[in-house]
């Protein structure tokens, strides 16, 4: 665990440095005024938290009342406060539940966000748990997408099941769940192809998938996470708001947090929609898929210590 | 959530109505809504204070003409000073080099740099007849180099062999190499996804650069990027340079406004922008469509396209001969109503008409969703051959038997029957225009109850 804060410190740290450099030089003059509050604003919207939002928490830094001089560790202090106590109650680790055999996972997400990825460190990480894995090589339609998640699959020493190029992926899907029972694995990751919400040629296939599973198990899939790229402005509380209505998503998974991009706009998601968030990827490597901490998110966006 | 940046400044200027000029006041208070506008947009914060500046200078003291609100003016000041930013002529790619010529693609994990290559690669040998060779230099993640290699076949463009263990700058080498041997016009290198902040892999793509030194490097970035958007194009283009821009994913429903943000900091032109998943579905970039979605205002032209893409053209034939002989019948309404879902349903198209997002909320309001069309799929699919010709046939009994067929009730199938009748009675109207204008119409009647 530790590891994965180190790694996830490290990638925000970067993420971090222009923020609080802006949030730094805002309150260099350590009085609270209108403009300080103004810029403070600003530097919250060049993290992608959004103008809404951003507006919100520092209306409610300036009902606080700050009197005279004020340590400029102080109110970024309150402000990383405010924003982890919105993330706080949508913080909920990854974890199959061992009653469900095999737990069923189906990853789902917009083109280029990372879900292949993530199923293959979710894989690893299983595996070294000790846990049987099968994963299910959804996406059919993204050239050598199979081929891709074959080798993260022989790494995590899980077993691939897959089809021919353009099969239709619930079938695929239906085909991986017997084999995960027949063999008695312990989950079952689903991957799929990359979809934009708005299609509703694709999202009307990813809803058959789902049906077509319950037809050979009535409660899967257990888990449906939808993966979300850091780099995404404002348009990730759309693919939140249709995915969500189309199927039911169950947890978040926040990739690509090692970049630049900030990541803010999921402070807006779990204002508005308060779904879990499972992960949050900082890294290629199956150790760079972290749990999701909110006051060291929170702390590590802001650049204040803990 | 995202509201028309005109109706936003409709209720700004609502009591301003039927001012001379634009004063300074009046402009400041605009500009904020446009500021927001722009924000909810994902243009990056530096560039939207800059733009704003500069349209301040052109909208203070400028004539409302007559025939428009002091709104519209400022939006359309807007709306000219964004295309102009964007760049107001469409630019090419460059081929201008000794052959075979060197096209470098760069970009973060997951832009969409292996299909837009694909893309890019198939536009140059069919619209421009050349010979062109692909080469993947992604050594890191997992069958890249495959995945290239597939899209090779599929488009029928060829693509350098893969050799195991081989690096990316040595690939580079290879990839000219047997472009001048082999005699190819353009060899385009797509390189791995990288971070901009990684100084290692900044490092690899300034040494492929240099081994090739391309006519052209064009950055590949999601139409839905965010603020992170000027960062990107900054490091990418301090650190390699960057000779223009490919915005991928813009068939989503992203506004966009990264596009204003990487034209502001880096100076290059958005060459191409990406619109499927198709290999095909490859364009020039128009400023206007962009800018007119970046401030909410929806996308006629891109509509239109969808509309004519997606519209099977036989059936619409055949339905524009039908019509014009006053034969529109209920076979044809139902046949709209599938095209319109195959559009993306209501709320696909209703996206993309400018200030739709009013009646939008109120159709969220009343519950009118897709699931509407498809009962009155359903309606029209219980009754029989002849009554779809002859609307007259149905009587009280009829429409009964339609309701418990369909599973609606018979008001439903009243409320059907009225709006064929509207759409018919309107069918006849238009039918003079044409193709194109009837079916516009036709889906906008569709949206009356």
């Amino acid at each position: 665990m530790a590891s994965w804060f180190q790694r996830l410190k490290t990638g925000l740290a970067r993420t971090t440095t222009r923020l609080v450099d802006s949030i730094g030089a805002a309150l260099g003059r350590k009085r609270v005024d209108a403009a300080t509050l103004d810029e403070l604003e600003e530097a919250l919207i060049a993290a992608d938290l959004g103008p809404s939002v951003a507006a919100k928490l520092v209306a409610k830094l300036r009902q606080r009342k700050w009197d005279g001089e004020v340590e400029v560790d102080t109110v970024k202090r309150a402000l990383a406060d405010d924003i982890a106590a919105i993330l706080a109650p949508v913080a909920v680790p990854f974890a199959i539940d061992p009653t469900r055999r095999p737990h069923v996972t189906l990853v789902v997400g917009v083109n280029g966000s990372g879900k292949t990825t993530t199923i293959g460190k979710f894989a690893e990480r299983l595996g070294r748990e000790g846990r049987k894995v099968v994963i299910a090589a959804g996406d059919t339609f993204r050239a050598a997408a199979v081929a891709q998640l074959e080798i993260w699959a022989s790494r995590a020493g899980a077993e691939c099941i897959r089809g021919a190029d353009g099969s239709d992926p619930a079938a695929l899907a239906y085909q991986a769940l017997e084999r995960a029972q027949t063999i008695g694995a312990d989950a079952l990751l689903i991957d799929t192809a990359g979809r934009l919400h708005n299609k509703a040629d694709l999202m009307a296939e990813l809803q058959k998938l789902i049906r077509v599973l319950r037809k050979r198990d009535a409660s899967a899939p257990h888990r449906i996470l939808l993966v979300l790229d850091a780099t995404t402005g404002q348009n990730a509380i759309q693919q939140v708001e249709i995915f969500k209505q189309l199927v039911e998503i169950d947890g978040l998974i926040l990739t690509k947090l090692d970049g630049s991009a900030r990541g803010g706009v999921l402070v807006a998601i779990a204002e508005r929609f308060a779904l879990p968030v499972v992960a949050v990827g900082v890294g290629e490597s199956a150790d760079d898929l972290a749990a999701f901490d909110p006051k060291q998110f929170a702390d590590a966006l802001l650049g204040v210590g803990t | 959530m995202f509201e028309n940046l005109s109706q936003r400044l409709g209720k700004v200027f609502d009591r301003l109505r039927g001012r001379g000029a634009l004063s300074e006041g009046d402009v400041d208070e605009a500009l904020r809504e446009v500021r927001l506008a722009l924000l909810e947009a994902d243009v990056a914060l530096s560039v939207v204070k800059t733009f704003i500046a500069g349209v301040r200078l052109r909208a203070i003291g400028q004539e409302v003409i007559k025939s428009v609100t002091p709104g519209q003016m400022v939006v359309k000041i807007v709306h000219d000073h964004l295309v102009e930013t964007l760049g107001s002529t469409a630019s090419e790619i460059n081929l201008r080099a000794v052959p075979p010529v060197p096209i470098l693609m760069v970009g973060l994990q997951g832009s969409g740099k292996t299909t837009t290559t694909a893309k890019l690669a198939l536009r140059l040998t069919q619209k421009d007849r050349k010979k062109v060779l692909m080469a993947s230099l992604d050594t890191r993640r997992p069958a890249a180099q495959e995945q290239l290699r597939v899209l090779g076949e599929q488009t029928g463009v060829a693509t350098l062999e893969i050799v195991a263990g081989q690096g990316p700058v040595d690939i580079a080498h290879r990839a000219m190499e047997r472009g001048r041997v082999e005699g190819f016009d353009v060899v385009l290198l797509d390189t791995a996804g990288r971070l901009s902040i990684d100084d290692e892999l900044m490092g690899e793509a300034a040494a492929i650069r240099d081994a090739t030194r391309p006519a052209e490097t064009l950055l590949v970035v999601d139409a839905m990027t965010g603020q992170d958007a000027v960062t990107v194009a900054t490091n990418f283009n301090e650190k390699i340079g960057v000779t223009g821009i490919v915005m991928t994913r813009v068939d989503g429903d992203a506004r966009g406004g990264a596009a204003l943000s990487m034209r502001a900091v880096t100076g290059r032109p958005i060459k191409l922008i990406g619109l499927g998943e198709k290999v095909d579905a490859l364009d020039v970039f128009h400023p206007d469509r962009i800018a007119g979605r970046i401030l909410g205002m929806g996308d006629i032209v891109g509509l239109v396209e969808k509309a004519a893409e997606t519209v099977e053209k036989e059936e619409a034939e055949k339905l524009a001969r039908k019509v014009q002989k006053g034969e529109f019948d209920l076979d044809d309404m139902a046949s709209q109503l599938r095209q319109l879902r195959k559009m993306g349903g209501l709320g696909g198209v209703m996206g993309m008409l400018p200030g739709i997002q009013k009646v939008k909320a109120q159709l969220d309001s009343a519950r009118v969703d897709d699931r509407v069309i498809k009962r009155q799929e359903a309606i029209i699919g219980s009754m029989t051959k002849a009554e779809r010709r002859d609307v007259k046939l149905l009587n009280a009994n009829r429409r009964r038997r339609i309701a418990a067929g369909s599973g609606t009730s018979v008001e439903d199938v009243n409320r059907l029957v009225k709006q064929y009748m509207e759409m018919a009675r309107m069918m006849k109207q238009v039918s003079k225009l044409g193709q194109k204008g009837l079916m516009r119409t036709g889906i906008a009647n569709l949206f009356r109850r």
